[in-house]
């Protein structure tokens, strides 16, 4: 059942936060929104408001995980990751064991408008040293990702959803940190493949909506969900580049530092050729429904497919 | 632990031996901050030798008193501390800023067993020391936290969201100690952005302030008594000092802000710091 990524956290900490009693979570008056407000229910005594102060929750968070706690802190993925340099100390160069949860990824947020959304998060995030930085697409995978990120001895930013996120993953699924995994693969196999499309966190069910009309339409096209985009699987990038004609980056982020340029990172360093298109956001968001988005800034089915096929700009 | 049995003679003569090495140090670093590490270590000598729980020998001790230099930038002073205390051999003070050394401008924690918290952004410590609090509190742990901030770092809007949020947790185990030594990069701290009434502005803050003389050791010494009270409020101390104290040339000039003395500049400095 399609559930919202920020949903599955919040029911996952609150299993988890059962059997490890270090497990504490820090709000900044958003706990209706980031799905923490279970848990603060429970567990009165391990949950820290802070009020609307977010540095000094990071801060807060350091102090809590450098004296054997294990911090989770919540809050839009926009405000927290605004406080770059709050993180860049507290959490990266100080190597504090804080999860770090942005909720309401994107111009998906939908009405609320261009302010509330994150669009540059995985930018900022991917480029501090020691962070882990993580954007599940459903339910199943939102929930491996939360128990290995409270397993995990280290800061950790992970990006989730305020829509709602149909299962992409079937039931066997089982995440790991650093991989890629193929969510649709083409039944014919061509010597090479139209596209790959990389897609990752809200716009992962799209570009497997995408993937399927092309199928009928005689395009084989496989798509791939990033899950993790620091450490970021090379490998896989480069096999694409291999049996793919061309790779469609899709996200719901600025294209410059997220994933997108993960991956035209890794294909140049791979020394394999191969076009990229960049599908995501250039520009601010604005106010519509998240439907309505996705259309007009080309994360919606039928502009992913366009993507696949349109000419390059090379010509190629 | 702490040295209760110390007397103030000696305490003094520590405070002398460390402004002389505060002087050397930065002197064979070539740069540093020697106006606000001489304001801050007759602060750090009452802290560091009566009152703070710590065990050089096991600097991860889950029992130790927490400490944080919040103004990061004075750490040539908190390295002679820890040099003084035993952290480390009183020679390698002369390696601070150079490569590969544990002393690196700012202190950090993977580098050097013993600092707490890597710090050097200003406005950033105070809300760690809120969160080493919290898990003491949450966990019924008599361990206490102490911070000390920079009058200038206090411009920070996090230092201010930190104040208001340690009354709130009833951190009466958290002291946090203001260096004003009323100097900054650009100038004077009240022209440049006025603190005052600072210590009003705490109390306003709900938390247990009181204002001494950050270079009487006496008095030092009573206030940190004062902050062992455990009365479900945090407890400050504003400590007026002088930038660059113990060298009359660098006293009140905003110059030995964070230049390095040279040869003639630092002999002259240690001699009036052994002449006083």
């Amino acid at each position: 059942m399609p559930k919202a990524t920020r949903e599955s956290f919040g029911e996952a900490i609150l299993e988890i936060a059962e059997k490890n009693p270090d497990l504490v979570v820090l709000d900044a008056d958003l706990s209706k929104s980031t799905m923490t407000q279970n848990f603060m229910k429970k567990y009165p005594a391990r949950h820290v408001e802070v009020g609307i102060a977010e540095q000094n929750m990071i801060g807060i968070a350091a102090g809590l995980a450098l004296s054997g706690k294990i911090p989770v802190l919540a809050s839009f993925a926009c405000f927290v990751t605004g406080r770059l340099e709050t993180i860049r100390v507290s959490a990266a160069y100080n190597q504090t064991n804080m999860k770090i949860v942005g909720t309401h990824a994107g111009i998906g947020i939908g009405e609320d408008g261009t302010s509330q959304m994150g669009l540059e998060d995985i930018s900022a995030m991917r480029a501090l040293p020691h962070m882990t930085v993580l954007q599940p697409a459903d339910d199943a995978e939102t929930k491996q990702a939360v128990r290995w990120m409270i397993e995990h001895k280290g800061p950790v930013y992970i990006r989730l959803t305020r829509q709602k996120m149909p299962d992409v993953h079937g039931a066997e699924y089982r995440w790991s940190l650093g991989k890629i995994d193929v969510v649709w693969q083409p039944k014919t196999a061509p010597a090479k493949l139209q596209a790959t499309i990389i897609a990752s966190g809200g716009p992962v069910p799209c570009a497997v909506e995408a993937a399927k009309s092309l199928e009928s339409k005689g395009f084989a096209v496989r798509v791939a969900n990033a899950s993790s985009l620091a450490p970021f699987d090379s490998a896989a990038i480069a096999r694409f580049a291999a049996d793919s004609q061309r790779l469609v980056t899709i996200e719901d982020h600025n294209v410059n530092g997220g994933l997108g340029s993960a991956v035209c990172e890794a294909l140049a360093e791979s020394g394999r050729a191969c076009p990229v298109v960049r599908v995501g956001l250039r520009e601010f968001g604005e106010s519509a429904t998240p439907e309505q988005l996705y259309e007009k800034y080309g994360l919606a089915a039928p502009s992913i497919a366009e993507a696949c096929l349109k000419n390059l700009p090379s010509g190629l | 632990m702490p040295s209760a049995t110390l007397s103030p003679i000696d305490l003094k003569n520590l405070t002398r031996d460390m402004r002389v090495d505060i002087i050397r140090m930065i002197e064979a670093a070539g740069n540093g901050h020697p106006g606000g590490s001489l304001s801050v270590i007759d602060l750090l000598t009452v802290l560091y030798w009566k009152f703070l729980k710590h065990d050089p020998a096991r600097p991860d001790w889950d029992q130790r008193d927490r400490f944080i230099l919040s103004k990061g930038h004075a750490c040539p002073a908190l390295y002679a501390v820890m040099a003084h205390r035993g952290y480390f051999p009183k020679s390698e003070l002369m390696s601070l800023r150079k490569l590969g050394s544990p002393l690196q401008g700012h202190p950090d924690r993977l580098r050097l067993p013993g600092i707490e918290f890597s710090t050097g952004s200003l406005g950033q410590g105070l809300s760690v020391g809120v969160g080493m609090a919290l898990a003491a509190k949450m966990d019924k742990k008599d361990w206490k936290t102490y911070v000390v901030l920079g009058d200038g770092e206090m411009q920070e809007g996090q230092c201010w969201e930190a104040f208001m949020s340690a009354p709130k947790f009833k951190l009466d185990n958290l002291v946090a100690i203001v260096d004003f030594n009323n100097g900054q990069i650009d100038g004077p701290v009240k022209e440049i952005m006025d603190l005052e009434p600072l210590a009003d502005k705490l109390r306003a803050f709900n938390w247990d302030v009181q204002a001494i003389d950050g270079h009487d050791l006496a008095a030092i010494e009573k206030a940190l008594t004062n902050a062992q009270r455990h009365e479900g409020r945090p407890h400050a101390i504003v400590a007026k000092t002088v930038k660059g104290k113990g060298v009359s040339f660098m006293e009140n000039n905003i110059a030995w802000h964070g230049n390095a003395p040279k040869k003639e500049d630092a002999d002259k400095a240690v001699q009036e710091i052994l002449n006083a």
